[in-house]
């Protein structure tokens, strides 16, 4: 074992990978790139060819003037925010619950977080449908009540926050961990509140691993498709979202208006990879600052 | 502000962390709470911050009974062990804090914040982050944290216990003259006994959640009140033995016990701190104990002196001073007849280990 240790350490990186067969070593880095190439450089890019296919113009023109199009993408407007604040709400509890205590079931609440990343969202829908639908339990007691859960906003929101649950708190609870309760004790110590210890301690020092989390499930709830395509009832100009709009314009002829709205997700998307990059280093970095502190402490 | 605790218990699940514990801390004065890990020094420190809420027992500030109170009210300054200062906060948010939270005026706050860094000869370092500091800069900045918001009691968990040596014993220093200049009820915890008695002036020994003596230092390391407290607060030759009218018999050394004037002989066990053991070459009498030197090390204030006693067969440390040990020359390996000056004896009925 030492012996190989050694070894190891007397090869650089470069020495190591040259001694495999240079066929080798291109055919894996070329088969890498194709796929790449193939399943997302390809596409991306067509979706970009096909939406500015006929100009500028007729691209400005494809994403104001029909009605239904602004309609779906005020719609995404209006429940990307509203689920992503009840997940901001959920994540910041559940995260706060399993880092700081140990209570019954709190790897069950851990896995369960999980779990939407595990259903197809369609059968998400379709769960609403039987729990609000007018078939469902609470069907005739919600129409009896003249509330209008499927079918509507509040269902759209509902199906779009449970797809996207796992996002805050997944970055939230390793953040948390980390940086443990001490600091927070000391601010109640000091005569803090629970709120004041919450916004001037618990918040600033997980402000990264927070935005981070919103980041991408905001990406995830504005492209979200399946669940809301079951509990919407995809009604043009009332409950269609932005992907919801985009799969409609393409059934029709000619299609390039949902290219035009499809670019529209892409550059979100883009976007989004970016600010990824950026506040994933930002949030190692709480979280390593917290181990060195810990670290420094010990050894001060 | 005197603090005083009465009957204070404490369970986490199975575990008794306190057990009926009652302390008496007067106004003004530096307290140590001293005991190994799991004594439960530092659940009663938090009790008494209102960080931890106790099964039963009450805690009175004064004559006021502060036990259903919030950390806020009672206005106590608590310095962690590990410090807690905010990471994301400068130096001189870091001190404010306490006040901020309390809305206090800004011209307030930054005069008093000045005032403390002052105090805790820290001035200039405002706009550092903790991150920038040194340990004991870290623990300096958490004490004038504690202090802003004008506690009316100051609690210390392990104060110095993240510190080298060098800088730990500066701070001792420095927080038994800080204590002198401000006089705040202080109560402190440490598992260090040379830190409790050189800082304090009470201490109390606490072992598995109960106080096991409380007294000044100087009271305590002359009395021990039991074993545990013989056994902790310093090195210790433990001899098992025989009381019976009035004498304790140690193997041959006799010690006079009038506390046990019966005619029934009962087991006993004898301490002896090794400064308290003498060496004479001749067995004078009846008190000596034959043994042979094993190892000698001269080097220090003291010489340290290891003999094994063929009688108990047990090794034994004796320090002598260094007059006497040059006057007794010893080799390793000669025979030599141990004395011992002093001797606590306890009887195991007494108490539990």
């Amino acid at each position: 074992m030492q012996v190989d240790a050694q070894w190891l350490k007397a090869q650089s990186p470069r020495q190591r990978a040259h001694q495999e067969p240079a066929i080798l070593r291109w055919a894996l880095t070329g088969a890498a790139m194709a796929t790449i190439a193939i399943l997302i450089i390809i596409p991306v890019v067509n979706v970009f060819v096909q939406a500015f296919a006929d100009g500028w113009r007729a691209y400005g023109r494809y994403l104001t003037e029909d009605p239904d199009t602004r309609h779906a993408m005020l719609l995404t407007l209006f429940v990307a925010p509203a689920a992503v604040a009840g997940n901001v709400l959920f994540g910041i509890a559940a995260a706060w619950a399993i880092a700081r205590f140990r209570f019954r079931g709190r790897t069950m609440l851990t896995t369960l977080i999980d779990l939407p990343f595990a259903i197809s969202p369609v059968v998400v829908g379709l769960t609403f449908m039987l729990l609000f639908g007018q078939q469902g339990y609470f069907g005739p007691w919600l129409q009896a009540h003249g509330i209008k859960i499927v079918f509507a906003w509040p269902g759209i929101v509902l199906a779009t926050a449970f797809v996207t649950v796992p996002f805050v708190a997944r970055e939230l609870i390793p953040v948390m961990e980390a940086i443990g309760s001490d600091e927070e004790t000391a601010a109640v110590s000091l005569g803090a509140s629970g709120w004041q210890m919450f916004w001037r301690v618990t918040v600033p020092n997980v402000k990264w691993g927070l935005l981070y989390g919103v980041i991408l499930c905001s990406a995830r709830a504005i492209g979200e498709f399946g669940a809301v395509y079951v509990v919407s009832g995809h009604i043009a100009g009332q409950t269609d979202t932005i992907p919801l709009r985009i799969e409609k314009l393409f059934q029709a002829y000619p299609n390039t208006g949902s290219y035009a709205l499809a670019s529209l997700l892409m550059f979100l998307a883009l976007f989004t990879l970016a600010l990824k990059v950026v506040l994933e280093r930002k949030t190692r970095q709480e979280i390593e600052a917290a181990a060195a502190a810990v670290t420094d402490q010990v050894s001060a | 502000m005197s603090i005083t605790v009465k009957h204070l218990s404490k369970r986490f699940g199975n575990f008794v962390a306190l057990d009926d514990v009652s302390v008496e801390v007067p106004t003004g004065s530096l307290l140590a709470l001293l005991g190994p890990s799991g004594s439960g020094k530092t659940t009663l420190l938090r009790i008494v911050a209102g960080l931890e809420t106790p099964d039963s027992g009450i805690i009175l500030h004064h004559d006021e009974d502060v036990t259903e109170r919030s950390p806020k009210e009672r206005n106590v300054g608590f310095v962690f062990q590990h410090y807690a200062l905010f990471r994301h906060m400068t130096v001189f948010e870091n001190v404010a804090f306490g006040m901020r939270v309390r809305r206090r005026p800004k011209a307030e706050v930054t005069e008093r914040v000045h005032e403390l860094l002052r105090l805790v000869r820290l001035e200039g370092l405002e706009k550092r982050f903790p991150s920038q500091l040194s340990g004991g800069q870290r623990q300096r900045i958490a004490l004038a944290r504690a202090l802003a918001v004008q506690p009316r009691v100051l609690l210390l968990d392990e104060p110095f216990g993240a510190l080298d040596a060098k800088v730990r014993q500066e701070l001792r220093q420095w927080l038994r003259r800080l204590h002198e200049e401000i006089r705040l009820t202080t109560v402190f915890v440490t598992h260090d006994q040379e830190e409790a008695f050189e800082v304090s002036d009470r201490v109390v020994v606490m072992n598995l959640g109960r106080v096991e003596q409380e007294g000044t230092p100087q009271h305590v390391f002359d009395h021990p009140a039991n074993p545990f407290v013989m056994d902790f607060l310093g090195n210790v030759n433990v001899f098992h033995g025989r009381a019976q009218e009035g004498k304790v018999l140690l193997g041959n050394m006799e010690v006079e016990y009038p506390q046990y004037p019966h005619a029934q002989s009962r087991d006993v066990v004898g301490y002896v701190r090794p400064h308290e053991l003498d060496i004479n070459r001749t067995p004078n009498g009846k008190s000596g104990l034959p043994a042979t030197v094993l190892q000698v090390n001269p080097a220090g204030s003291v010489a340290k002196v290891r003999v094994v006693s063929d009688e108990f067969g047990i090794a034994l440390n004796v320090d002598l001073p260094l007059e006497r040990y040059n006057e007794l020359a010893l080799t390793t390996g000669e025979t030599v007849y141990v004395v011992p000056r002093r001797v606590r004896v306890f009887m195991p009925d007494d108490y539990v280990i």
